[in-house]
């Protein structure tokens, strides 16, 4: 089983709903998030600019330096590849935030290093992530790699896609349709 | 016109816009650990080739600063950290590709040999200070350390048993004291997604830095002419070593890929580069060695003022390094 | 300053009382939001209730989750509504934050003067607030005569309080939902086609092959199941064409992006027509059958050429030409959408009938990829004895000016609150249920005069919006979280009900508007209006009337019925459409007869002053009007604006990106507070673009306050559209101020 997510950029409006999903499923913190929206222009008017919107998030990467760089084991990869944090073994020194080139992660106020969990209380169950489920236009995909049915597999398989900072060597398993 | 902009808000504290978690305390931290790595090598060193007694001030004295500092580092570590009362997860854990957890556990074990030491020479260090400085308000304090040191037999079991094998404790000392020095800069090298610190350079360049700031101290307190001038030659060959590294260092990301290059060019037309050039480079390096080689030549200079600017460009250099290496990134927004 | 019988009351007289209250619940608030984890484990506890969003017009359906301790955690969109399909918008998403937002009123306000002789408005119990209305209420009656009363609305408690008003005697109702929005599309499609567009807009998007937008910016306007369709029509491979002087996020997914100067749609409109009826690419079997005036247009457009055109919209004739016979080629499954904030230049009923009219050239109207033809199913009203007829109403005091306006005009009735205005149709008295119009409507200058000419001013709000600092007396409303309401029953492919219910007791002192308006109804002696005890008795006769009941509801949260009517129109069918000519009247014999232009034409508008841009205003997906800036998870994803300006502009003024900026328009008006310049391609050198809605100046409003600007205040120069009476508020330029202007204090009597 290997989880990922893939994020169609035609599609996505930007509205931000991912996030607040987040937000309320998991309940962080107001002044957090999770997940986020970036917004991106190339070109000049009026020939040539362009924009795309990306939500972002951990990439749950296959090769994870938080995990690796975290004194405790309190970062930890669990089934599917899921990235998670445990608050009550994790010091907060921010090692595993400082290893993120995606920083995805943060300090929450309670103290503890918080981030994306893909859900896995809702994937344990067969669910989508929330992020995925409220998205309006069906801009995010999830589902697992090694199975070539899964909604993300078969998005993959059919359309252009890339990663960020692939030469990060993280492997990053979040990705963007173009 | 390129434009990469949150749109949802996002402005999480010390991560944005930019990396900015570590900060004074890692920076003193690192520099702590550098320089108590430096005085234990030269102390066990000296120790080892005999020369214990010719430089009492380096293998018998200087040895009081290292538990004091290492101690403060571990305070300054712990907090610096946002869970501090789980602190005790570090000690419960060894997980060997986290440096941060190697750094807590050499620094533990550094902390054993770091506190024997001083303590076998107890009687020795007080009779060198109450000779050269019978005023020296710490002489009250050791006294007393000495005195509960023999009252507990435990301690003295364990100071006896330390002289017994204190020569393979030296050789421990010094592989410890090696890697604390180094691990000083693999704490930042290991981690890939800051383009500044991922390169291999760092260990050997944060060890030779600190073993620099522990020679200029060295040379500071020494009271022994030939003592001064071993340090201060020293002094000169590890200087040279370190620019020749940070010279390479950027020259290496220069040429390198493009985040390397974008992180070079911090230091080299960017926001970091006239405090680099100026504070550390110049100040914290070129200057104090010119002052050595005049010194070297006779010319009459203070030994504490080359040690000085040494030992400021030293923690400046580490302030710099935690600093622009959170600011350098993947270029991912 | 002079001082005013209604000054802007910035603070409140917040008691003590208050103050333990927000404590108390501020503390839930945060073990609500520090519950961790845990919350994932015992989900299978947690019970859900049904509602539809109030946060905007969409009202999508969905299910308020609350945890075993009865805590709201979280609303997801009920998956057989189609309007939500299982979705909620960030803002439905974040209505949880309306709840949960500690700046909520909390109790009855009345504005009194204290020792000190300075106004303040004191905490009152409930009854002491009702009495004070209902005294008012009588007095002005008895003076003047019920009808001297305006009501003014938005949203669900409009309903209660029209009941109200109706059973007072007074008609006199009005919303800026449209006259400040979607009127000149109703009026203008209702003159075409004998029917409005009405909401959700029945543009069958998501079977479409080409959709059309006039300035439309579906993705910031975060309309639920529009912006599904649209996804749903991108993932068919749909064309997308876009006219806007800006980059919008529609224009940036779109095949063509028609760069437009502002204010010159209308030539493009023209242009298309022309060469879908001289390039014979529209729909003449469809024409012949259904339409009217076809020559008349014919004749009318001879003239409009893509080149003629180019020279006042600055684009590319080909580009006019290719986007054209884009869309003739997918006809009859193309469709211009209608828009809804439609209220621009003042010609703006013609402009949509230009719109309305391709849409009838491209065969569009009641065909599958076109537009459908909407079904629902009414939930009749709780039966009541007869309202009493008043003696005058809005439209003795519209008809004659805006003969084409459906409903009741919010400036109509601002202007007959004027105190030179005809005593017999002078109105004394404000109600204000669910709008803090001051930050809709344009001219503040004749607010605040009709504002002092009133007896008696109500605001009903859950949130200190502007509209209450003006107000004599201030009733807090319950979230839609915590109340019933009516029904929503609107058009839609299939016919549906959706309900709302409380899903928890009302947090502070609170009370729904049903509550509210009964109330108030008994004291005014109204009781046959209101022969019921609660809103589930009502509720419950009238979903029984359709074949379900409260209980059932409560279950199911939305009701499907069949309607047992088509939604395209057949092959080859005969229709009769509700115009004269029972035609779509391509040529509008009402217009002609009313002395309109019965086919639309290109007026030249206002051009930028050099110096000057054109202010071009627009929503943000994560907020809703004004209303929800300070609504904690939505401010969290924005909570300021920026002024989009063209490098290029920016280049001149030297202004960069971040660079603090006040705006000030072509009347001197400058922005109260300053925001950033956001530097972007994304935008025409010539114009710059604010998301309205930020810039709020009421400091109960912790969060938003003094966060961007306001577009309205600098929106001064309004031209009315003639036939329906809507403000036309695009006909404003603004300059850029770098430093801090010295603010004259604008409130002045």
């Amino acid at each position: 089983m290997r989880y990922a997510m893939a994020m169609d950029t035609r599609k996505c409006v930007g509205c931000g709903d991912c996030v607040v999903a987040c937000q309320t499923e998991n309940d962080v913190p107001i002044g957090y998030c999770r997940d986020w929206i970036v917004e991106a222009v190339q070109g000049t008017y009026p020939d040539t600019v362009q924009m795309h919107f990306k939500s972002e998030r951990c990439n749950h990467c296959d090769n994870t330096p938080c995990v690796r760089t975290c004194p405790t084991g309190a970062s930890h990869v669990i089934e599917g590849g899921i990235v998670k944090v445990t608050p009550n073994e994790c010091i907060g020194c921010g090692a595993c935030i400082v290893s993120c080139p995606y920083n995805a992660r943060f300090v929450h106020p309670e103290g503890y290093i918080d981030k994306c969990t893909f859900c896995d209380h809702r994937v344990a169950l067969g669910q989508d992530t929330a992020c995925v489920a409220v998205c309006p236009t069906d801009a995010l995909i999830f589902g697992d790699l090694d199975d070539a049915k899964s909604p993300v597999s078969i998005a993959l398989k059919n359309n252009e896609w890339y990663v960020l900072a692939p030469e990060a060597g993280t492997k990053p398993q979040l990705y963007f349709l173009k | 016109m390129t434009e990469e902009l949150f749109v949802s808000g996002r402005h999480i504290e010390h991560i944005d816009p930019y990396l900015n978690l570590w900060g004074g305390p890692i920076a003193i931290y690192l520099f702590l650990g550098g320089l108590a790595a430096a005085i234990l090598i030269f102390a066990n060193f000296f120790f080892l080739m005999g020369k214990a007694d010719k430089y009492p001030m380096t293998a018998k004295v200087s040895t009081l600063i290292p538990p004091v500092i290492i101690s403060f580092g571990l305070i300054l570590l712990v907090y610096d950290l946002h869970h501090k009362l789980y602190f005790w997860q570090l000690l419960l854990n060894f997980r060997i590709e986290s440096p941060m957890s190697w750094g807590a556990w050499t620094l533990t074990f550094i902390m054993i040999p770091a506190i024997l030491w001083p303590l076998i020479y107890m009687r020795d260090i007080i009779d060198y200070l109450s000779e050269r400085n019978p005023a020296c308000r710490l002489l009250g304090l050791l006294n007393w350390i000495d005195k509960m040191a023999n009252k507990f037999g435990i301690v003295r079991f364990f100071i006896g048993l330390a002289k017994t094998y204190q020569k393979p404790m030296a050789y421990i000392t010094i592989v410890l004291s090696l890697i604390l020095g180094v691990y000083t800069g693999i704490l930042l090298s290991a981690f890939n997604a800051r383009p500044l610190w991922n390169t291999a350079i760092l260990g050997p360049l944060f060890l030779t830095s600190g073993v620099s700031t522990g020679a200029a101290l060295l040379m500071w307190m020494s009271k022994n002419h030939d003592e001064k001038r071993l340090f201060s030659k020293l002094d000169l060959i590890l200087i040279s070593v370190e620019i020749f590294l940070i010279i390479h260092l950027f020259m290496g990301m220069k040429a390198g890929p493009l985040v390397q290059y974008d992180t070079a060019m911090l230091f080299l037309g960017g926001p970091y580069t006239s405090i680099f050039w100026v504070g550390v480079m110049g100040l914290g390096l070129v200057f104090p060695a010119i002052l050595e080689i005049l010194e070297l030549n006779h010319y009459k200079i203070p030994s504490w003022l080359p040690a000085l600017f040494i030992l400021s460009g030293g923690l400046a250099f580490r302030y710099i390094m935690v600093y622009a290496g959170q600011f350098s990134s993947y270029n991912i927004l | 300053m002079k001082t005013t019988r209604r000054e802007f009351i910035k603070i409140s007289g917040m008691t003590a009382a208050g103050a333990a209250i927000a404590g108390t619940v501020l503390g839930q608030v945060q073990k609500a939001t520090t519950a961790g984890n845990e919350s994932a484990e015992d989900e299978h506890e947690w019970t859900r209730t049904p509602t539809y969003c109030e946060i905007c017009f969409w009202k999508c359906a969905g299910w308020v989750y609350k945890n075993k301790e009865g805590q709201i955690k979280k609303i997801i969109g009920n998956v057989n509504d189609h309007h939500a399909r299982g979705k909620l918008c960030p803002r439905g998403t974040g209505g949880i934050g309306s709840y949960y937002d500690e700046d909520r009123l909390k109790k009855p306000l009345i504005r009194k003067v204290n020792e000190e002789g300075k106004q303040e408005f004191v905490e009152v119990e409930w009854d002491e607030a009702i009495d004070f209305i209902a005294k008012k209420m009588k007095g002005i009656k008895k003076k003047y005569g019920p009808e001297h009363m305006a009501l003014f609305i938005h949203g669900a408690p409009g309903k209660h309080f029209e009941h109200l008003f109706a059973a007072f005697g007074n008609e006199n109702h009005a919303e800026p939902a449209y006259a400040q929005c979607a009127g000149p599309r109703e009026a203008g499609f209702f003159a075409t086609y004998g029917v409005g567009v009405g909401s959700p807009e029945p543009a069958d998007m998501q079977n479409s092959k080409c959709i059309i937008f006039i300035g439309n910016h579906i993705g910031e306007n975060m309309h639920n199941s529009f912006v599904q369709e649209v996804s749903l029509a991108i993932d068919n491979g749909a064309k997308i064409i876009v006219a806007d002087p800006r980059l919008s996020t529609i224009a940036a997914k779109a095949t063509h992006w028609l760069p437009i100067k502002p204010a010159t749609d209308m030539a493009l409109l023209l242009a298309w027509m022309h060469v879908l009826i001289y390039d014979n690419l529209y729909d003449k079997e469809y024409i012949d059958r259904y339409a009217f005036g076809f020559d008349q247009l014919k004749d009318h457009v001879k003239n409009f050429t893509p080149e003629w055109a180019s020279g006042i919209t600055t684009l590319d004739p080909e580009l006019i030409r290719k986007s054209a016979y884009e869309m003739a080629a997918a006809a009859p499954a193309a469709v211009i959408h209608p828009g809804r904030h439609t209220t621009w230049y003042g010609d703006d009923t013609q402009r949509l009938r230009a719109i309305a009219i391709i849409n009838a050239l491209l065969g569009a109207w009641g065909r599958r990829g076109g537009m459908y033809i909407g079904v629902r199913k009414k939930v009749p009203k709780f039966p009541t004895i007869k309202y009493p007829h008043p003696h005058w109403s809005w439209k003795d005091i519209t008809k004659d000016k805006y003969k084409n306006a459906a409903v009741g005009i919010t400036n109509v009735l601002l202007d007959a609150s004027l105190p030179d205005y005809p005593k017999e149709h002078q109105i004394k008295g404000w109600f204000i249920a669910g709008t803090s119009f001051i930050n809709s409507i344009p001219d503040r200058k004749k607010i605040f005069k009709a504002m002092e000419n009133q007896e008696l001013i109500v605001v009903v709000d859950t949130m200190p919006m502007e509209m209450t600092g003006y107000a004599d007396v201030v009733l807090p409303e319950t979230t839609y979280l915590e109340r019933y309401d009516y029904a929503r029953d609107g058009k839609n492919r299939v016919a549906q009900v959706a309900f709302r219910m409380p899903a928890t007791e009302p947090l502070y002192d609170s009370k729904p508007a049903w509550w509210i308006a009964r109330k108030l109804g008994m004291k005014l002696g109204l009781n046959n209006y209101f022969p019921w005890r609660d809103m589930e008795e009502v509720l419950d006769w009238q979903f029984k009337q359709i074949g379900s009941s409260l209980e059932e509801m409560k279950q199911i949260g939305v009701k499907t019925v069949d309607s047992g009517e088509d939604i395209y129109l057949r092959e080859g069918e005969d229709f009769e459409f509700n115009t004269n000519t029972g035609k779509i009247e391509l040529y509008s014999t009402d217009f002609a007869e009313k002395g309109y232009n019965p086919l639309p034409t290109y007026t030249k508008h206002e051009e930028a002053p050099p110096g000057y841009y054109y202010f071009v205003y627009g929503r943000a997906p994560m907020h809703t009007f004004g209303r929800t800036q300070n609504n904690p998870n939505l401010n969290d994803l924005m909570d300021t604006n920026t002024v989009w300006i063209n490098p290029k502009t920016a280049k001149l003024w030297g202004i960069e990106n971040g660079t603090e900026i006040w705006l000030q328009n072509q009347d001197g008006i400058i922005s109260e507070f300053s925001t950033k310049a956001r530097v972007t391609e994304r935008i025409r050198p010539d114009s710059v673009y604010l998301v309205h809605g930020f810039g709020h100046n009421r400091n109960l409003l912790k969060k938003a306050f003094g966060k961007g600007i306001n577009d309205v205040p600098l929106i001064t120069n309004i031209k009315v559209d003639p036939i329906m009476g809507g403000t036309g508020m695009r006909n404003n330029f603004v300059t850029f101020l770098l430093e801090k202007p010295i603010l004259k204090e604008e409130v002045e009597s």
